[in-house]
């Protein structure tokens, strides 16, 4: 039986908090939930789990509730584990008249698995997802905080192949993200 | 050439970074207010100007403004509104992304003119690449003496900020965007108290949109006479316009407004005509919520004037025969789309993205969605095509926030507009693989 870990941010991912919670008047902390979930999500193999979320919560002196209430809400934060490499292909309008299905067709049978699901080996999640304001790029998809524009199948498989070599995990946002004063 | 007001410099190479910007006279607006202007002059310029919010709503900025409640001793924000996520809709984010400090530039300005001394840019999150371009200019425009304390010797402090959300089209609904930026969910608010009055924090508050905003610099440093004299009637200035679909040339336009919807489609300069040389079959001129309109009547009004790119032209007509300018998303589709599929990705959109307060809306979009899969699917009956209007009907003008209005118009005009369609997927489930047989409006 492994022992139970104690949950913690790296000093880096502490300190990126502390300032964010600066840029919010005195105790209006719980404004930097959303950013920490964000930053949690990145330092926790892209995923929230309960325990990452009481966690949060905890740093920002809420209640666990509240940080579980606005997980749910918002469509960028994964309560179950993802792949390294998360896919998401938007499908909306235009990116549908420039062919996303089949950006999502192709995928699906590249990776043989479905909108919604993680390849066997942790690898890969597809997600389909709605407008990321790429319209003018049809079709697209985004993998951490990369968009990738003017899809054709062959860059698809180009960014698959890519991946498949990575260790890393696909993730929003890095040290640069934010100004360090 | 159409003439440029907020892209001028667009083309200048290192227009992204500092000192490029400041070299095209960038700043210039906020030297000029804190110096020179009161912040009252600075609304009267806007209020002259003419401008209207460019999000989509079309309001009076300078009337926003001037709705601010300013007690003592309680301190007011102003929020820009980058949460931009309306399908067809990119010209915030090529803004930020190509010239960041327009967008700072603009909340400086509008900052000193509304006397707010904390001001936040709320993004969507997917723009996640676009925090680091932001966040670099805003570190550069503090190091450079913009931003901080005491502004150019003038006494006036303000720190901006960057506030990043995480997927939720709801949260461009202002007060949503501000339950959001508290660390809640996007649920929008029940009005009033509008945001004016009780904002960010219960303080008074201006939402303004990253056009708008950035829209405040050329008029403050040009005056508001002189903004007002570019566009047509009570479509002021200029306008930026996510052009995306079957056209040679996607992208984002700056045009002035009253240019016809015909040289916009058409032109070289613009969308550079239908691609593959196939016809026009309709348009969704203002954003995923504004009503589609077939070929011949985005092109023309229901009394054959030329249709112009114009909040008042776009919505001759009213919801009969005519639409609204919207964001500007302006998404286009040739003889091969089927209309009632385009529909299907908008009410999933719509079902997706409610927010669930209120069951018209909640409930409503959900149905609509499971009607058009089944329709799609070859199983529709014709009920179903006087079902789907009829839910419609009933979300418009029954919820809190604007989003039951905008999941119901795009159904409701896909009908008015193109009921055949409809009837012959349901009649004849045969033809959901052959759609460009079944028009019921004129190609162009």
């Amino acid at each position: 039986m492994s022992e139970v870990q104690k949950i913690a941010f790296s000093p880096e991912a502490y300190e990126l908090v502390q300032r964010l919670i600066r840029r919010y008047p005195e105790g209006k902390q719980k404004a930097a939930l959303i950013p920490t979930l964000h930053i949690a999500q990145a330092e926790f193999d892209g995923w929230l789990s309960a325990p990452v979320m009481d966690y949060v919560a905890s740093l920002l002196k809420i209640q666990p509730i509240e940080a579980y209430e606005v997980a749910s809400f918002y469509s960028m934060f994964n309560l179950k584990p993802v792949g390294k490499c998360l896919i998401e292909v938007c499908r909306t309008s235009s990116c549908w008249l420039r062919g996303a299905n089949d950006v999502v067709e192709h995928i699906e049978k590249k990776l043989n698995i479905k909108d919604g699901e993680t390849t066997p080996d942790g690898k890969f999640t597809l997600k389909t997802v709605e407008c990321l304001g790429s319209c003018g790029t049809a079709p697209m998809l985004q993998i951490g905080k990369q968009f990738h524009e003017n899809l054709t199948l062959d860059k698809v498989d180009s960014l698959i192949e890519e991946w498949s070599k990575s260790t890393e995990h696909s993730k929003y946002l890095d040290n640069s993200t934010f100004r360090k004063n | 050439m159409g003439r440029k007001i907020l892209l001028k410099h667009i083309d200048e190479p290192g227009i992204q970074g500092y000192d490029t910007y400041r070299r095209t006279g960038g700043y210039a607006s906020v030297e000029k207010a804190v110096k020179t202007m009161t912040p009252e002059a600075i609304v009267e310029e806007v209020k002259k100007s003419g401008l209207r919010g460019r999000g989509g709503a079309g309001f009076p900025t300078g009337m926003k403004w001037s709705f601010l409640a300013k007690p003592e001793g309680v301190s007011r924000y102003l929020v820009c509104n980058a949460d931009e996520s309306e399908p067809g809709t990119f010209k915030d984010r090529y803004l930020m992304e190509k010239i960041p400090h327009l967008l700072i530039e603009g909340m400086i300005t509008s900052s000193f003119a509304l006397g707010a001394h904390t001001s936040y840019i709320y993004i969507r999150g997917e723009y996640f690449y676009i925090v680091n371009i932001l966040e670099k200019a805003i570190e550069e425009a503090y190091a450079n003496g913009w931003l901080g304390k005491n502004i150019l010797g003038s006494g006036y402090d303000l720190d901006l900020y960057v506030h990043v959300g995480a997927g939720a089209y709801i949260c461009g609904e202002e007060t949503a965007l501000l339950e959001s930026l508290e660390g809640k969910r996007g649920n929008p608010r029940i009005k009033p108290p509008f945001p004016a009055i009780k904002g960010l924090w219960e303080c008074p508050t201006v939402v303004n949109n990253v056009e708008t905003i950035a829209a405040v610099v050329p008029i403050v440093n040009d005056g508001g006479d002189a903004y007002a004299a570019v566009g047509i009637g009570r479509s002021t200035g200029t306008k930026l316009i996510s052009a995306s679909g079957h056209i040679n040339k996607p992208g984002v336009y700056e045009i002035e407004m009253g240019i016809t919807v015909e040289d916009f489609i058409y032109s070289d300069e613009y969308c550079g005509g239908i691609l593959n040389g196939k016809k026009l079959k309709a348009v969704v001129a203002g954003g995923s919520s504004v009503p589609i309109l077939p070929a011949d009547l985005i092109l023309k009004t229901a009394n054959g004037e030329n249709r112009l790119m114009s909040y008042e032209s776009l919505s001759d007509g009213g919801f009969a025969t005519g639409t609204m300018l919207g964001s500007g998303g302006f998404i286009v589709m040739d003889e091969t789309t089927s209309i009632v599929q385009n529909l299907h990705t908008f009410a999933r959109f719509y079902h997706h993205e409610s927010c669930g307060q209120c069951s018209p809306c909640r409930e409503g979009t959900a149905w609509m969605e499971k009607i058009l899969h089944k329709v799609l699917h070859g199983h529709g009956t014709l009920a179903d095509v006087d079902l789907l209007w009829e839910i419609q009907s009933k979300i418009e003008g029954n919820t809190i926030c604007p989003l039951g209005d905008a999941a119901a118009w795009p159904v409701a005009s896909a009908i008015r507009h193109f009921r055949l369609e409809f009837e012959e997927y349901v009649k004849n489930p045969a033809s959901i693989k052959e759609v460009k047989h079944y028009y019921n409006t004129q190609l162009v």
